[in-house]
């Protein structure tokens, strides 16, 4: 399967991404690794007449830092953040599922700014930003500005990312080497997730995202709630597919996603 | 990009993937197109030694990369440990996929030089084999990762 034609341009800072962008309109599309956007194009789903490849933007590629939380760029791959000794100590929880998207292959590919702004309600790392109370920085072209997670993912694959904005810097806080748990359920090695949970203690609190149970990412507030006010981690998990909107697809019914929820979340909590 | 090691240099459409660049502009058929959905692996090559899938890949984007495909991995008559490996345990049956498995073993084995059999499974789980020949494919991995660590 070949992509339709397109013409290819490749940005060497990201203002000029930006202003290429700009330049070609809306049919424009930004690549980073390609882990999502290239399939689509393969399938023709997506037929960008324009790439701009904001791949080789290595002053993107990080993790930092900042002393209250830690600043990742978004062109850094999975893999760099499945390695990081940073992130290991500081936000366990997100090298943890860096590690669980796709296989070494992709990870060796795939960023986390990429699988962001792709808004693929069935991927691991948007999930866990939620969980996180991540905060997206993007830049566009009058400057830069920042989008918190539960504010970001509008609906399936739409973000609140303008035609014209690069997501350039994803900022969590500081959780630690421990205390969190994800759960990802699928039929084949290497699939996205049937459904999965993250669950973690984020400031005091423990925090419970949810993964292919809606068009977003999303989280499972009546399970916070619960905790909160005392509930065991059995009784909470009862409350998993509260306000969800899980797909029917071939590998299972909303029905079967909801129980799901309830299994993953419960084994969750239980692990944390 | 350098492709084994040789200066490779084509104009080519903005759409062309990496696998249809290495099979149809350099010439080199080793690597497979399977299921050209980026799920079999069968595709697998080295972008500056670390794997990845060549029809899920623009040729563009490895444009200035050191790519290495199975043509390029043995020195000379010398195959790669890997190589050796899958000859001496089996590790293969219709041999489709095995361009493929034994680039990723190499990444493997770069990134986990001491695997588990555990390790090699998840580490392998980007590849299929349709013939189902895992078992041996797994302990190839094993025997050539212990040969690597045996010449260090």
């Amino acid at each position: 399967m070949i992509p339709a034609t397109f013409d290819y341009v490749r940005a060497g800072t990201a203002a000029e991404a930006i202003s290429l962008i700009g330049e070609h309109g809306e049919d424009a599309k930004f690549l980073a690794g390609g882990m999502s956007l290239l399939p689509l194009m393969k399938l023709r789903l997506a037929t960008p007449s324009v790439l701009v490849d904001v791949g080789r933007l290595r002053d993107l590629s990080y993790v930092r830092d900042e002393g209250n939380h830690l600043a990742i760029g978004a062109l850094t791959r999975h893999r760099d953040l499945e390695t990081s000794d940073l992130l290991a100590r500081e936000c366990g929880v997100l090298r943890a599922v860096a590690a669980q998207v796709g296989d070494n292959q992709v990870r060796h590919r795939g960023t986390i700014g990429g699988s962001v702004a792709h808004g693929d309600p069935a991927s691991d790392l948007p999930a866990a930003l939620l969980a996180l109370d991540a905060t997206f920085v993007v830049q566009g072209p009058g400057g830069a500005r920042s989008v918190a997670a539960n504010d970001f993912f509008e609906g399936f694959l739409e973000t609140a990312l303008a035609p014209d904005e690069l997501l350039t810097e994803i900022q969590v806080r500081k959780s630690g080497a421990s205390g969190f748990a994800y759960e990802k359920f699928n039929r084949r090695a290497q699939d996205w997730a049937i459904v999965g949970a993250v669950a973690a203690r984020v400031n005091g609190g423990t925090h419970v995202a949810l993964v292919n149970m809606g068009p977003t990412p999303l989280r499972a507030r009546a399970v916070e709630t619960a905790l909160t006010q005392g509930a065991s981690a059995a009784d909470a998990a009862r409350e998993a597919a509260v306000g969800t909107e899980p797909p029917a697809d071939l590998n299972a019914s909303p029905e079967y996603r909801a129980h799901l929820a309830q299994v993953l979340v419960r084994r969750a909590l239980e692990a944390i | 990009m350098s492709v084994n090691g040789t200066a490779q240099d084509h104009d080519v459409e903005a759409r062309t993937l990496l696998v249809q660049y290495l099979r149809e502009s350099c010439g080199l058929t080793g690597t497979k197109i399977g299921c050209d959905t980026s799920s079999c692996g069968a595709c697998t090559v080295l972008l500056d030694g670390e794997s990845v899938k060549s029809c899920t890949m623009l040729a563009a984007q490895a444009d200035g990369a050191a790519v290495t495909t199975i043509e390029g991995l043995a020195q000379g008559e010398q195959w790669h440990p890997v190589q050796t490996a899958f000859h001496e345990n089996h590790g293969l049956q219709c041999g489709y996929c095995t361009a493929g498995m034994v680039l990723a073993a190499v990444s493997l084995l770069d990134e986990i030089p001491n695997p588990t059999e555990r390790d090699v499974r998840l580490g392998l789980e980007g590849n299929l084999c349709r013939c189902t020949g895992y078992h041996n494919i797994v302990k190839s991995v094993l025997a050539a990762a212990e040969t690597m660590r045996a010449a260090k």
